[in-house]
């Protein structure tokens, strides 16, 4: 989605944090339970497991809800978000329930009727067999379509209108673009392109290669 | 996060046990399920695993070619599968050809052989920096690259997952593969460190 989580190329953050040898898994109990709660509540939400719907509650996230409590943070509040939506957790039902444990004594909203999407994945995973013949071929010159995207999408916006070598066609998986929206499998050869930085990055940048894969949807030929 | 608009940031640590109130009590998990998620990810999966195929495939290199033609089924046969490892590739780094891995839109991570991914992976800084300025990035990680050394990087955009097959270091080729595992640091099999001789 064209939104905060497509950061590829974006400016203003900063520098990068240096690793630590001896970094915890998770670095407070909480963000441990926030991590098996989003694993667990995006499968009550829609009753399968379905990381592309998880990948676009996060996008859908605001600024704030993004960012401020780092990687956890925003699993949890994707967690809400798919409940929410799927009517298991009323809006504003996590809050309440927060603020009586600090004995505020606010009032909590009803528990809903959940209305849950119909989804049934064909398969465990998302790789698929794909009966049609690639569209491309190894060593061909593709180019990302230059398309604005309101809804779910895996094609990052800093590679949309440029051109590329498919290096290697990986195995055919389900179109994040519409499983993500409970619209279906829609399964599509997958490519893994080589970019030059240059033709990203313009003649000044750094001299490297970029590697992405992109859905056969995501591409035309130059 | 607030739906209802009271605009007070409240705790992530409370609204985290909130949920888990709400949840529970409702029956709608169990609480000896969450903790063995939890637990999982703290013990058992993590970097040890990959350490163990980079160790293997410096000194055995039938499984080397093994892991670099299918590296999906070369690191099940050490017995790691799981989620975020449908379809893993592997990728060596040489003298002259450098790879670093990265998830631009949210933090994709090869789980079953590195674990949950560490804070400078998930950070913005990393994320949208290293696909357009990667020496200036890994330089800034302590990681110096010669001019000449190529550099490629992957943006984990799809369901395939990347594992960095590090270089062995010179001055460990008396060393057997247990002596190695310890060596293998995650940094390096993400792209963003070498491994050192002890």
């Amino acid at each position: 989605m064209d939104g905060i989580a497509d950061m590829g190329g974006t400016r203003g953050w900063g520098p990068v944090r240096p690793p630590r040898r001896d970094e915890p898994v998770f670095e407070e109990p909480w963000q441990g339970r926030a991590f098996a709660l989003a694993i667990l509540s995006s499968r009550i939400a829609c009753g399968g497991i379905n990381p592309d719907a998880f990948r676009h509650a996060q996008e859908r996230l605001g600024r704030a809800a993004y960012l401020d409590d780092g990687y956890y943070g925003r699993w949890l509040n994707a967690a809400e978000l798919m409940l929410t939506d799927s009517a298991v957790l009323a809006p504003g039902a996590i809050e309440a329930r927060a603020r009586n444990l600090r004995d505020e004594g606010v009032e909590e909203p009803p528990t809903p009727e959940p209305a849950r999407p119909d989804y049934a994945p064909t398969a465990e995973g998302s790789l698929r067999t794909v009966d049609t013949t690639p569209a491309f071929t190894v060593g061909g010159r593709v180019r990302a379509k230059h398309m604005s995207v309101p809804g779910h999408t895996r094609l990052p916006g800093y590679v949309r209108g440029h051109t590329g070598v498919v290096e290697v066609i990986q195995p055919a998986a389900v179109l994040p673009d519409t499983n993500a929206h409970f619209q279906g499998e829609n399964p599509q050869h997958v490519y893994s392109v080589r970019f030059d930085s240059h033709e990203l990055w313009g003649t000044d940048a750094e001299p490297f290669t970029l590697i992405l894969e992109m859905y056969e949807t995501y591409l035309e030929t130059p | 996060m607030t739906t209802t608009g009271s605009g007070e940031h409240l705790p992530p640590a409370l609204r985290t046990e909130a949920l888990e109130q709400l949840l529970t009590e409702r029956g709608l998990i169990d609480p000896k399920v969450m903790n063995g998620i939890i637990t999982e990810y703290e013990t058992n999966v993590g970097p040890l695993n990959g350490a163990r195929v980079v160790a293997k495939a410096w000194t055995d290199p039938d499984y080397r070619r093994r892991l670099l033609e299918d590296g999906t089924a070369a690191i099940k046969e050490l017995g790691f599968s799981g989620p975020q490892g449908e379809h893993i590739v592997v990728v060596e780094n040489t003298p002259s050809q450098h790879h670093v891995v990265v998830c631009t839109l949210c933090s994709c991570y090869p789980w079953p052989v590195l674990g949950l991914p560490p804070s400078w992976y998930k950070d913005p800084a990393y994320r949208s920096r290293v696909v357009r300025e990667p020496r200036a990035v890994l330089s800034e990680m302590g990681l110096e690259l010669a001019d000449d050394v190529r550099i490629t990087v992957h943006d984990s955009t799809s369901e395939v997952r990347w594992l960095v097959l590090p270089e062995r270091p010179a001055g460990t080729e008396h060393l057997t593969e247990e002596e190695l595992v310890p060596l293998v640091s995650r940094d390096a099999m993400v792209g963003v460190a070498k491994v050192e001789a002890p």
